[in-house]
């Protein structure tokens, strides 16, 4: 083995790497956080909406899943404008990643409020709560518990798919990467340590998840 | 700047047979792989199953990009160089790896541990014991999120084209770079992708369904 390693180049880049970490956990975050209201939503009107609404989201569903990330990137940040609708690359990126996450966590979400039986909520009827409370903590909560495992696993796919918003230029980790490695040809030191701080997000989203569990969700023990 | 005519669309539509052969070579590598991670992952010794564990763990918790750029440049660093056909080769089979030894693990843990018991007591050792009688009730269970995750490699193709190698998604942006025509072309690539991947997830579907009732 004749190749010399150099990190110092990469090194010496880290305010920009630290950035581009900062600016992916943001974005992940945020495609979270609207993904969750996103799949919530759907869910609720694949499981009671009216016919017409339930075709719509099951059409949405099976195009997202069964086609690349990369091409709703493209469709979304280079196809769109041609019909008038021009986003920055960050938008863009936030768009495709709730859009894409959104197909996902619908199913899972429905998943878990199927597994609610019938019973739960009219006990919480007969107990005078009102609908936005059984809603709450009969229907939401133990949905959420139930497919707990599912619907964080996928949170953390949609953090990794960040790295292919790169594509178009959102300023991410990757992209970040791709800059460095364009001036210093450090290629093979850029993205050895770039992954790692891919390793290392994936890391913190699945302790904060975990903590999350612990603390918000934990059944009730007797 | 050219049109958009028939050869362009052909252009396109010809590169179909790289993302199938690519989704193909990765399937397979990935199958070989995976079932030796399966096998690590449910092995009696401790240090090969952690060791089958930080395999699966580093390739679920990294982006597949960043796995095709490092299977691009590795190499390099032991002089070999490698095209990005090789590359996208390498880096899909090792993810693929990943992702169907934990999928498999999963199918031979579901098995009883009274078959494995049995099978003990019958004398058979470990070759045989997981071919004639874990395997053939493991497989059944393992082909619906098989088929899940064939679709999953399939859409992971397309990022090879990040790397140069022309499949479908970088024929693509060959042509709109010379037509600019992105939202027609773009909408004819997800078509294509569907067609290949809709039979694929409906069949996974309906398999895991018919699985549930005949758990019941």
């Amino acid at each position: 083995m004749s190749y010399e390693f150099d990190f110092a180049d990469v090194f010496a880049a880290w305010p920009e790497l630290l950035q581009g970490l900062l600016n992916t956990l943001w974005l992940s975050a945020a495609a979270m956080a609207i993904g969750m209201v996103v799949s919530v939503a759907g869910a609720l009107g694949k499981t009671s909406g009216p016919k017409w609404l339930r075709w719509i989201i099951d059409e949405y569903i099976e195009l997202i899943r069964n086609t690349p990330f990369l091409i709703q990137i493209f469709m979304i940040y280079f196809g769109l404008p041609s019909m008038g609708l021009k986003f920055s690359s960050n938008t863009a990126a936030l768009i495709a990643l709730v859009v894409n996450v959104g197909a996902y966590g619908i199913e899972i979400i429905r998943a878990g409020i199927e597994s609610i039986q019938k019973g739960q909520v009219e006990a919480g009827k007969s107990l005078g709560m009102r609908p936005l409370q059984i809603f709450r903590y009969i229907i939401l909560k133990p949905a959420i518990q139930a497919v707990y495992p599912s619907l964080t696993s996928q949170f953390i796919l949609l953090m990794l798919n960040t790295s292919v918003c790169s594509a178009i230029a959102a300023s991410e980790l990757t992209a970040v990467a791709g800059d460095i490695q364009s001036r210093t040809f450090r290629s093979f030191e850029v993205y050895f340590i770039v992954t790692c701080m891919y390793l290392g997000l994936s890391i913190f989203f699945w302790t904060a998840f975990a903590g999350i569990e612990r603390s918000f969700l934990r059944k009730p023990t007797r | 700047m050219r049109e958009l005519g028939p050869n362009e669309i052909l252009f396109i539509l010809a590169a179909v047979r790289w993302t199938l052969l690519l989704s193909l070579v990765a399937f397979i590598g990935g199958a070989l792989g995976g079932l030796l991670i399966a096998l690590a992952r449910t092995s009696e010794l401790k240090w090969l199953r952690l060791l089958a564990n930080g395999y699966i763990k580093l390739f679920q918790g990294t982006p597949l990009l960043m796995q095709l750029f490092l299977a691009f440049f590795v190499p390099g660093l032991f002089g070999w160089s490698v095209d990005p056909w090789m590359a996208a080769a390498i880096g899909l089979s090792l993810h693929a790896s990943a992702f169907l030894g934990e999928i498999w693990r999963g199918a031979i843990e579901v098995v009883p541990r009274g078959q494995w018991e049995a099978a003990t007591s019958l004398g058979l050792r470990y070759w045989p014991k997981m071919a004639l009688v874990i395997a053939p009730q493991a497989v059944r269970i393992a082909i619906p999120p098989t088929i899940g995750f064939l679709v999953q490699l399939i859409k992971g193709t397309s990022l090879a084209s990040i790397i140069g190698f022309v499949e479908l998604t970088r024929a693509a942006q060959v042509i709109n770079n010379a037509t600019f025509r992105p939202f027609t072309i773009f909408a004819l690539v997800a078509v294509v992708y569907y067609i290949i991947c809709r039979p694929l997830s409906a069949y996974s579907k309906r398999m895991e369904q018919k699985l549930q009732v005949a758990a019941r």
